[in-house]
């Protein structure tokens, strides 16, 4: 939805092999979309229109197939993001136990709504579905990193750590 | 054979069907979205939720879904238990929680199956208060309007645009309660049979937008049985006008012609009733003169010697009053010469070949076929839809060992795998069904030929062989071969689309060449290949489905009439036969070259012409009588199918126009 001029950026000749190399398991490359996608975000952070025309090319579907797939996913990027992505539990456990407490302190602490960026463009806050971590919610996840029984001092602690790291 | 209870009403339907459709097939009102007759059923909408019980002594009974449910001996539930009424009613209530409930001002409005749904189910007051979410809609084309707001998350248009109708830039987006059904960007649609998604989508999402353009409630247009009148499948429509302007067209379910789909072309195809260049007033020598005075002035011509020609796009009706009036002796059919040609070879295979024509809905349940030099989806667009069906035949098939009912559709979608029956394809340039045929090829209208004789003689040796093909093209004939021999469905689609004779010969070369080979269906031994079988032999044999595809919506009944061609017309004249001629909506310049027409028009004294659009021939006429279209007439069409199908005129003829038949017939 952003660089809006018309061709395609192709990929970069490593994302290209790597994802040929993926689709090569499979009888159909279609079977390697997810792949395809988070290796494009492995390298970009994010999957522009264009780069998302092109993986189509590459794994031989439509690019309305591919978007399909792509905009199901809560981990996959349609728009740019922050170094780190930080994304809140809002369902229903973790809602009857404060998410939406969890979600206010973040914005509040960090300056942004559902969907925006730090300035400094180091945080993205979005939202999931159950993480799994239903027993210790809220929950949120930031990168691969799982953080439950939220309150206002952990997520404080949390967001400094995350910070200073990585 | 089932006995089932239904709300304590015992019935005997049929056994292996889904509930829903049983249940709709009764008479009975139970409320859904995602299923669809053509689509079968996935389960998704939640809508159709009745209480089935275990046996007898269950009195609980469980909440299933209707159209997940098959239907066995002995089944009970009840449409109306409480807990189903209020499940139903919770469904539509969470549906609507983000509908923007704009009916005043939405085009599905009055003809909306979620507003029946809704008012079937009481569910009258809104509880929601929270906000609704909204979407941004997109531009699709000309043709379909887009207001994703009024979306109920069916599944529907996907299920239909891209598993029925093969198109892929069509999806659904995003998950929860954001899907969004659309393109990956704003742009036209690209499957020609997009139109229909205007009558799949059961809400407002999808409407059409030449109907927009002249809109009316539905309540306020009157509509009238017809037949398509833009090729030779013979979809049936229901027309639909106000005040003397045709409004919009939409598809009227024939089971074994269109059913519920129609092409776009045979949809949106209408605005030339309306148009700007209809003839509307008789005229003699470019003057306007009274319907009087015009047939006077035809009844004048006529009481000579005049040829008559006639046209494949006209109803038998018009044609016949056309010849009533000239005598049939000088009755012209008016095909091209090329046309003429190859029609008179189809309708001689047909009448005297062991062959039989397939109906759409049986071009279906073909389950191997070989299409030979046609574009089927430029030829007979629906009939290309319905091969698009027949190569899902393998996967029904498969379902069926698997005992999965063929409408269990996302079920016998994943237990298939994308398999197909084989569907071969031999045409000049690449065609729409490409995508799916098991192999294709490519060539000039005489390597097709040879193909086709090639495949009837790896079928039976008595065929003539092509010596000379090409290794490859040998093996993709016995690949060929092989396919059709081993089906139970067997079918082969032709037509004119190449102008080629061989090609049709070809054609029905394979239709004997697999008539003979089923040793029930065996001809005597000594019979021979390949001139047309004797009427005795052709009795003895059980015959194949072939299938010509013809140029225009009446050409096949024309050339039962008559199977002369303007260039016998040019002929005549020529030879001084006669000096007047009256045209029936029949535009010459297609039929022959410009030099030709010019010639023989400047050896025409008097030139009368029936049209209902002006057209190069029309702008010559010394007597121009106007016509009605399609829709402004009635008449009967012969379809490739050679069905011969009544259409009715839904409003009388523009202007002065009057039915074509009866300019002559005055
Ligand atoms: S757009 Fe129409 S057909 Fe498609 S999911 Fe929504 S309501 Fe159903
Ligand atoms: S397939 Fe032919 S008859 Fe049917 S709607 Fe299209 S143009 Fe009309
Ligand atoms: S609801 Fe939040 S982790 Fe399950
Ligand atoms: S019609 Fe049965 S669940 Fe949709």
């Amino acid at each position: 939805m952003d660089d809006k001029n018309n061709k395609p950026i192709p990929l970069t000749e490593s994302e290209a092999a790597e994802i040929r190399a993926a689709a090569s398991h499979y009888p159909d490359p279609s079977a390697a979309s997810i792949e395809a996608l988070k290796i494009v975000q492995k390298h970009r952070r994010w999957v522009s229109d264009n780069n998302l025309q092109a993986v189509a090319e590459l794994l031989g579907l439509s690019a309305a197939e591919l978007d399909g797939i792509a905009t199901f996913y809560n981990l996959i990027y349609r728009k740019p993001v922050g170094e780190k992505v930080i994304h809140y539990c809002d369902s229903v456990s973790c809602w009857m136990l404060g998410a939406e407490r969890i979600r206010e302190h973040i914005s509040k602490r960090l300056g942004i709504g559902l969907g925006e960026t730090t300035a400094d463009g180091r945080f993205t806050l979005l939202p999931i579905v159950c993480l799994g971590a239903c027993d210790r919610a809220p929950a949120m996840m930031i990168g691969d990193e799982l953080y439950g029984d939220l309150d206002e001092a952990s997520v404080d602690a949390i967001l400094t750590r995350e910070d200073r790291h990585g | 054979m089932a006995k089932i209870t239904l709300d304590g009403q015992v019935y005997d339907v049929d056994a292996g069907e889904n509930l829903l459709k049983t249940c709709l097939s009764l008479g009975l009102d139970l409320p859904y979205f995602c299923w669809h007759p053509a689509l079968g059923s996935v389960g998704a909408c939640r809508q159709c939720a009745v209480v089935q019980y275990k046996d007898a002594s269950d009195s609980k009974g469980r909440l299933v879904m209707a159209c997940m449910t098959p239907v066995t001996d002995g089944l009970r539930a009840e449409l109306e238990a409480p807990e189903a009424r209020e499940f139903r009613a919770s469904v539509i209530e969470f549906l609507m929680t983000s509908h923007p409930h704009d009916c005043p001002v939405c085009e599905e409005g009055g003809e909306c199956h979620l507003q029946d749904m809704t008012v079937m189910t009481g569910h009258t007051v809104r509880h929601y208060r929270g906000r609704k979410r909204t979407h941004r809609n997109q531009y699709l084309g000309p043709f379909l309007n887009h207001e994703m707001n009024r979306c109920i998350a069916c599944y529907r248009c996907v299920r239909y645009y891209r598993d029925y109708a093969g198109g892929q830039d069509l999806d659904v987006f995003a998950i929860r309660n954001d899907v969004y059904f659309g393109r990956f960007e704003d742009g036209v649609l690209e499957n020609e049979f997009s139109g229909n998604l205007a009558e799949v989508c059961p809400t407002g999402v999808f409407t059409d937008k030449t109907f927009s353009a002249h809109y009316v409630r539905k309540w306020d247009l009157r509509y009238a049985p017809s037949v398509c009148a833009h090729c030779a499948v013979g979809c049936n429509t229901s027309p639909g006008e106000r005040l003397g302007v045709l409004r919009r067209i939409i598809n009227r379910y024939h089971g074994e012609v269109n059913g519920y789909f129609l092409c776009d072309r045979g949809r949106f195809g209408y605005g030339f009733v309306n148009g700007e260049e209809r003839i509307r007033q008789p005229s003699l020598r470019g003057e306007p003169v009274s319907i009087e005075a015009a047939v006077a002035h035809l009844a004048g011509l006529a009481s000579g010697r005049t040829i008559g020609i006639g046209s494949p796009r006209a109803s038998l009706e018009a044609n016949f009053a056309l010849r009533a009036l000239v005598g049939a002796e000088n009755f012209y059919a008016g095909l091209s010469r090329a046309e003429a040609e190859l029609v008179a070879a189809i309708l001689d295979v047909l009448r005297r070949w062991p062959i039989r024509l397939p109906t759409v809905r049986e071009v279906e349940r073909a389950d191997a076929v070989l299409v030979l030099g046609e574009d089927a989806t430029s030829t007979a667009p629906r009939l290309a839809l319905a091969l698009r069906q027949a190569v899902r035949n393998q996967a029904l098939e498969l379902a069926q060992e698997l005992k999965i009912p063929g409408w269990l559709d996302a079920a016998v979608r994943e237990a298939a795998q994308g398999a197909k029956s084989p569907l071969f394809l031999a045409s000049p340039a690449a065609t729409r069904l490409d995508e799916v045929a098991e192999a294709v090829y490519r060539g000039a209208p005489e390597d097709i030929a040879r193909l086709g004789f090639a495949v009837a003689h790896c079928l039976s040796p008595e065929a003539p062989g092509v010596p000379d093909l090409a290794g490859e093209d040998a093996r993709l004939a016995e690949t060929i071969a092989a396919a059709l021999a081993s089906a139970r469905r067997p079918l082969i689609v032709s037509g004119t689309g190449c102008q080629s004779l061989e090609i049709i010969q070809a054609a029905a070369n394979v239709a004997l060449a697999l008539a003979k080979r089923n040793p029930e269906r065996s001809a005597p031994a000594d019979a021979p290949d390949q001139s047309p079988p004797s009427a005795g032999l052709t009795e003895t044999m059980k015959p194949v489905d072939l299938c010509y595809l013809v140029p225009e919506c009446n050409t096949l009944g024309l050339a039962l009439m008559d199977g002369r061609s303007v260039g016998d017309v040019f002929a005549a004249v020529q030879e001084g036969a006669a000096d007047t001629v009256v045209v029936l909506e029949n535009d010459l310049y297609r039929r022959a070259d410009a030099v030709a027409v010019d010639h023989f028009l400047g050896q025409v004294k008097h030139l009368a012409v029936i049209e209902h659009t002006f057209n190069a021939t029309a702008e010559q006429a010394e007597l121009l009588l106007p016509s009605g279209t399609f829709a402004e007439t009635e008449g009967t069409l012969v379809s490739l199918e050679g069905r011969a199908q009544r259409f009715y005129s839904v409003m009388p003829p523009a202007g002065e126009a009057r039915d074509n038949w009866r300019w002559p017939a005055a």
